[in-house]
């Protein structure tokens, strides 16, 4: 079993502010095992802390307290061996760089050598439907593709694990949908294994083979619920009567946790999420 | 899904925007030439001295004679444009076959090799100390304070200094060009240098890229818009310094040595000193002109970046 498990967190604090700084806890003994080829959503309100639960794993912000082992190593040792990719929200494109130059710059520190750095961009964007687009510069694309690119530059150094984090918040609805089976595609293909951040319901289930639904204030786990959806997963799952069960039990237990409250009072971020889950 | 992704690509916009900036810009540009030779003109049409046909000297027949006689508007305060640049052809020397035109730019490509080399060692010395500063906070704190005074002492004070330390040569020209040159890049990159995306910087931790991969593949690269104001910026400047430099480097073949000469001479003959500004005005404008296009070249990718 520990062979197969490439996340492993246990008793993850994180508390933001010392001094006379007042103090958040933003997660609170944190436990979670990710396997192997594992799709997990991590979602919640904001503040919840999800995003810092990602930034734990990917060893961009450290724990106060608790222990994250990546692929049985510290975190900070896993991202020395660069078993990381990530996607943020935003596409972070280096607008100085061509598509096929920002595909390529993670093989550039890697050092690997020309030929086989141009071969796996070109295959990687191949793979991303955007091998037309190899000389062309970042601001003209649209954000869909940008994060196309940004999702190609992740996954280009074969990575154990793919961080992402809330990547389509920033896109259209249809565009999003179209993100998701893209990325599912790829998740396929490839038997990477991805966690992922975001705030839409709907999105999570779609996806996720686990999702683990967190609480704000303190940040804890207050669920993780089993997405037993068929694969492949494709437009007929989305009209699947299991899907809206799915769907239902992700934002009950959302509600449960107080991210969603039904009176005048809801905060904008929870009534975000519920016209999300509608959708 | 490849359909979508070719219907959503939109090149070429800023294209067209830049090309009718620059009709305007060029039009602009014009009528501000032709608005400050109608004051000029004008006001020694109403207050100057009799005009006299073109070329004819003081003794020349009288065309005009304006109705008012202002101080400011008579012609060694304010020389007639036309013999500004009739002057540029007339010899620079009595006896001499070199034009005025040709010895003054002549005197100014002079000065601007050795602006050029102060420019290009000023930048690289300013890219430095910006790079130790981002890099340190202690040695930024310690020494920008120093940085900021050097700019304080006039450079008519540490020219001589610098002359008698470096001895009467090109080379002390160079360093005050220098050292005109390095604050505004100093100063720049300490910004520039920090003016990256900081989720890009994680995405280098992620790859877990080296110090010196980050510094040259974003830090840099994130720098450049703020490195080519300051250059543009330092172009002007090291002009002035390797002028001002001249005088008490004992430079003999620079503008320098030509202002002062015809400034001495200006009673007797104020347009060559007009026309000598003219030319290093126009040289200011070509070192301006040439960085500008060196940005526009560097940073033809990034549209956002390039501001007039």
């Amino acid at each position: 079993m520990p062979d197969a498990t490439v996340v492993q967190l246990s008793g993850v604090d994180k508390i933001f502010g010392h001094g006379d700084v007042p103090v958040t806890t933003a997660l609170d003994s944190i436990n979670l095992d990710i396997g192997r080829g594992e799709f997990v959503s991590l979602i919640g309100p904001s503040g919840c802390g999800k995003s810092t639960l990602l930034r734990i794993i990917g060893d961009l912000t450290e724990p106060t307290g608790g222990d994250a082992v990546i692929n049985g190593k510290p975190a900070a040792q896993a991202r020395r061996d660069r078993d990381y990719g990530i996607v943020f929200q935003a596409p972070v494109l280096m607008d100085w760089r061509t598509v096929e130059d920002n595909v390529k710059l993670p093989l550039e520190v890697m050092g690997w050598d020309a030929g086989r750095r141009s071969a796996r961009a070109a295959e990687m964007l191949e793979l991303m439907e955007l091998g037309d687009f190899l000389h062309h510069h970042p601001y003209q694309l649209s954000g869909g593709m940008q994060q196309r690119v940004a999702i190609a530059r992740a996954l280009a150094f074969e990575p154990a694990l793919l961080l992402m984090d809330e990547p389509f918040g920033a896109l259209d609805e249809m565009t999003r949908e179209r993100m998701n089976s893209e990325v599912l595609r790829i998740w396929e293909r490839t038997g990477i294994t991805v966690v992922f951040v975001t705030h839409s319901i709907p999105e999570a289930v779609f996806l996720s083979s686990r999702v683990v639904v967190m609480s704000a204030r303190p940040g804890r786990i207050t669920k993780v619920i089993d997405i037993d959806l068929p694969r492949p997963r494709g437009e007929l799952t989305r009209e699947s009567p299991r899907y809206f069960e799915l769907v239902t039990e992700v934002r009950e237990e959302l509600r449960r946790g107080g991210a969603l409250v039904d009176d005048a009072g809801a905060g904008s971020a929870a009534r975000t999420m519920a016209e999300g889950a509608v959708g | 899904m490849a359909g979508v992704g070719v219907g959503e690509a939109r090149p070429g916009s800023v294209r067209t925007r830049l090309g009718i900036g620059r009709q305007r810009q060029i039009l602009l540009l014009v009528g501000f030439v032709v608005v400050v030779f109608v004051l000029w003109e004008g006001a020694k049409f109403l207050g100057g001295v009799p005009w006299r046909a073109l070329g004819t000297g003081p003794q020349g027949p009288v065309i005009h004679n304006p109705p008012f006689r202002w101080p400011l508007a008579n012609d060694l305060n304010l020389p007639h444009i036309w013999n500004i640049l009739l002057v540029l052809f007339q010899p620079f020397q009595r006896g001499s076959d070199v034009t005025v035109l040709q010895h003054v730019v002549g005197a100014a490509l002079y000065t601007w090799r050795e602006a050029g080399i102060g420019f290009v060692v000023g930048a690289f010395v300013g890219l430095a100390l910006a790079t130790a500063f981002v890099h340190s906070r202690l040695l930024e704190r310690a020494f920008v304070p120093y940085v900021i005074a050097s700019q304080t002492i006039p450079i008519i004070a540490l020219a001589p200094m610098i002359v008698f330390a470096f001895g009467q040569s090109v080379i002390s020209v160079v360093i005050i060009a220098t050292y005109l040159t390095f604050f505004p890049v100093t100063i720049a990159m300490i910004r520039g240098l920090r003016s990256y995306d900081p989720r890009a910087m994680e995405l280098m931790r992620s790859f877990a890229a080296s110090p010196w991969q980050a510094y040259v593949k974003l830090r840099l690269p994130a720098s450049l818009p703020y490195l080519f104001t300051a250059l543009k910026i330092a172009a002007t400047a090291s002009i002035v310094g390797a002028i001002v430099g001249e005088g008490p480097g004992g430079v003999a073949d620079g503008l320098g040595r030509v202002i002062i000469t015809y400034n001495q001479y200006y009673i007797t003959g104020p347009e060559k000193l007009w026309a000598t500004i003219l030319i290093t005005a126009l040289l200011g404008i070509a070192f301006f002109l040439l960085i500008r296009g060196l940005e526009v070249l560097v940073l033809r990718a990034r549209p956002s970046a390039v501001a007039g």
